[in-house]
């Protein structure tokens, strides 16, 4: 326990010591988080009237974004997957980013949640033995279980292998692999549960497809990785680490593939929803074409199929890949454009046409956007300090001294 | 007779069998049953641990209230009855998990609550399911003229949120000469009715018998009765509206603010399940006014409807009108390719 304190101590010195970027970067999340909390309490007080979602259109901008976050969370496991497993030598440096990134995005999907419901005062409700858990009936409960369960693997496993690099020694991979072993299934688990959520409900027939479930593994294993890449170039030019080419390409080659997964399995349902367009096909009618005049995703879908297909396309070049610029730029890209497409172009929709036809449209408010934002700062807040320890442990910056 | 039942709702036939024991004389296993089945063994075990949770708590504020009350003089005792009755109410169970007395003494809480706060009584009921009764709805399309009367007589009712004017039944306008197609419908007309060349459709929660709802709850804020009818625990209900994702028929309504209800308009005859006043972030919707129908009434839709177009009963009575309705009726329900079994069917005449 004494290492454990001693390293909590260093830790919290390195992150609050840095150069004038350092700070300033803090100093604006902070400032953002300050502006969502607000946004919040205001919400807290005025009730979720003060959002854009109504009866008609009963979630939105939250419940879109945590099911994008889940994505980028679960793809932490391209990178454990190869580097434990396989031994891969080009990931190790990786690694401990990308279980930074998993344990900041499902901090973020949690903080989605929350903000989301109604009550948030009655969540006890939801915690297994204290309240009444819905268990195994409820996708949600479910839910629940699966996001905590890899949270808490994604904090233990970087956790274990810091306390003995910190203190000089090797980690014993007969302690950790189990563990990483059971994080690679939960990883797809998370995901694969978060997707029943959705194509478990037949009153939704834009959801009711057995599609969703892959589709949302191929998008995750585009936007995650996409989300590391930039990530891993940022801390590579500011720190020391060492991150070499090779990591990043290969990486970069993952997505190639997932994207064009990804891609293959979009165009498969736009093929069933327009072949022969259904009374089911209306919530895609109106998402890529709009109905009656109400087009308001229409113009941010093709922007997201546009981009989509011009970065998939390109990453298949091998000579733009490799420049590492352009490979930068293309990831930026296809990160926006899996955010809108399994965002809001995926919750929204199942919404439009309502249960009996009725077509009303969904603006976030600005109350909304502002807490949407605010959750944002707040993971790369949590990032910023999770890779800031990590990279510094690594680098043998912070040391454990016996006293 | 019950094979008869089984091809519209596949309840099962024990609810009959039940009945028969009890009335045949003998030692009556009814009772029996209710103090050790397994539904009291659930209810005990999350009650011990949240009543050493609220301890818990109660033993980590105890300091700050301590503080508190020795430096305010002027907390009265009847704001601090307000304040034990919202500390018991917050730290409540499930009300489907709970006793009658259990029952019983969250009823009373409310009840004296609203009397501290409003110096006025309300009337509130925990009243159980009555034995061999099964509620079903029939709405004659035929006969409805769109006056939307089952509106009015519904949120007045039902206390709903006068401000954002929140209605539990749609009545849908729709041209004649393509069908029932909703999609072509108008749920927001504003005009003299009925207009011309147009029929009329009501919808509201049906309560179906395998209801998408109730499974996807995470906290079983939402359940079927043994009557049939689909009810909230307002005060257990999180908000998540998973439950709203999940009806295929536009159902369920939510609290997006605290609804406003004039006191002097609030019907102050109320159920726990039904009608009582909701806050705000918690679902809501028809309960067939549970209030009145437990009381052998008909819900206020049906009586207020000018043209005689709704009919409620109980369809494990033979010789009740939506029997009647059912059996001699060409009735159809709504999307029943989903399989929720509505309780409620439409007719023409």
């Amino acid at each position: 326990m004494g290492v454990f304190s001693n390293l909590v101590k260093d830790s919290c010195k390195s992150i609050v010591h840095g150069n004038r970027a350092y700070h300033v970067w803090m100093a604006v999340l902070t400032f953002i988080m300050l502006v969502g909390a607000f946004c919040y309490g205001v919400q807290i007080s005025e009730g979720l009237h003060v959002t854009g979602m109504t009866d008609r259109v009963s979630w939105g901008l939250y419940i879109s974004n945590f099911t994008f976050l889940v994505g980028v969370a679960a793809a932490a496991v391209m990178l454990v997957l190869p580097t434990y497993i396989l031994n891969d030598v080009d990931f190790k440096q990786a690694v401990l980013i990308g279980e930074g990134m998993a344990v900041a995005a499902l901090i973020m999907c949690l903080a989605f949640v929350v903000v989301d419901m109604g009550g948030p005062a009655r969540l006890w409700h939801i915690i297994p033995f204290i309240g009444v858990f819905n268990f195994p009936n409820s996708m949600l409960a479910w839910d629940v279980l699966v996001l905590n369960g890899y949270l808490i693997i994604n904090i233990t496993i970087p956790l274990y292998i810091l306390i003995m690099r910190y203190q000089g020694k090797t980690p014993n991979p007969k302690i950790y692999i189990p563990g990483v072993i059971i994080s690679v299934f939960w990883a797809v688990g998370i995901h694969m549960v978060t997707a029943f959520l959705y194509q478990g409900l037949p009153a939704r027939p834009f959801w009711n497809t057995g599609l969703l479930g892959p589709r949302f593994l191929a998008s995750a294993f585009t936007a995650g990785p996409a989300l590391i890449i930039i990530a891993l170039a940022i801390i590579r030019r500011f720190t020391d680490f060492k991150i070499e080419d090779k990591t990043l390409k290969k990486l970069g080659l993952v997505i190639t593939v997932a994207a064009q997964i990804n891609l293959i399995m979009l165009l498969s349902e736009f093929f069933k929803e327009f072949y022969f367009p259904t009374h089911h096909s209306e919530s895609a009618h109106y998402l890529f074409f709009g109905i009656d005049g109400k087009d308001a995703l229409v113009p941010w879908m093709r922007i997201s199929i546009i981009i989509n297909v011009f970065a998939t396309i390109s990453l298949l070049f091998h000579k733009l890949r490799n420049n590492l610029k352009f490979l930068y730029f293309v990831c930026g890209l296809l990160f926006i454009a899996v955010w809108i497409e399994k965002g809001f172009g995926l919750i929204i929709p199942g919404f439009i046409p309502g249960p009996w036809g009725a077509i009303v449209e969904y603006t976030p408010t600005r109350i909304e956007i502002g807490v949407t934002i605010g959750i944002w700062a707040l993971g790369a807040f949590i990032f910023t300090i999770l890779a800031r320890t990590g990279v510094q442990i690594e680098l043998g910056k912070i040391k454990y001294k016996k006293s | 007779m019950s094979n008869n039942i089984k091809k519209w709702f596949s309840i099962g036939s024990n609810r009959v069998e039940k009945k028969e024991s009890c009335d045949s004389g003998k030692p009556c296993s009814c009772k029996s049953e209710k103090t050790n089945d397994g539904f009291d063994q659930v209810l005990n075990a999350p009650t011990d641990r949240r009543s050493a949770i609220q301890k818990l708590t109660a033993g980590l504020l105890i300091g700050a209230g301590a503080v508190s009350s020795s430096c305010s003089v002027s907390k009265t005792d009847e704001a601090k009855e307000i304040s034990d009755i919202d500390w018991e109410e917050y730290f409540k169970g499930n009300y489907k998990l709970m006793t009658d007395t259990e029952k019983q003494s969250t009823v009373d809480r409310l009840v004296r609550s609203y009397e501290l706060r409003n110096d006025k009584k309300i009337d509130m009921s925990a009243a159980g399911p009555i034995d061999d009764v099964l509620y079903g709805y029939a709405f004659n399309i035929s006969k409805c003229q769109g006056y939307m009367d089952c509106i009015n007589a519904c949120v007045e009712e039902n206390n709903q949120d006068r401000d954002s004017q929140m209605q539990y039944i749609r009545i849908h306008e729709i041209e004649k000469g393509e069908g029932i197609e909703f999609k072509n419908g108008d749920d927001t007309y504003y005009h003299e009715v009925p207009a011309a060349k147009h029929f009329y459709i009501g919808t509201q929660c049906y309560h179906c018998d395998n209801p998408p709802c109730v499974e996807v709850c995470p906290v079983q804020a939402t359940w079927k009765e043994k009557d049939g009818l689909v009810v909230i625990d307002y005060d257990w209900c999180i908000g998540c509206r998973y439950c709203m994702a999940a009806c295929p028929y536009d159902g369920r309504r939510f609290n997006w603010k605290t609804p406003e209800v004039p006191e002097e308009e609030v019907n102050k005859n109320q159920h726990y399940l039904g009608n009582r006043l909701r806050k705000k972030g918690v679902m809501e919707k028809c309960t067939f006014c549970i209030q009145r129908s437990r009381n052998g009434k008909n819900p206020a839709c049906v009586d207020a409807c000018p043209t005689g177009a709704r009919v409620f009963g109980n369809l494990l009575d033979p010789n009740s009108d939506i029997r009647w309705i059912i059996e001699n009726k060409k009735v159809f329900r709504l999307k029943e390719e989903l399989g929720t079994e509505p309780k409620f069917w439409y007719y023409m005449d």
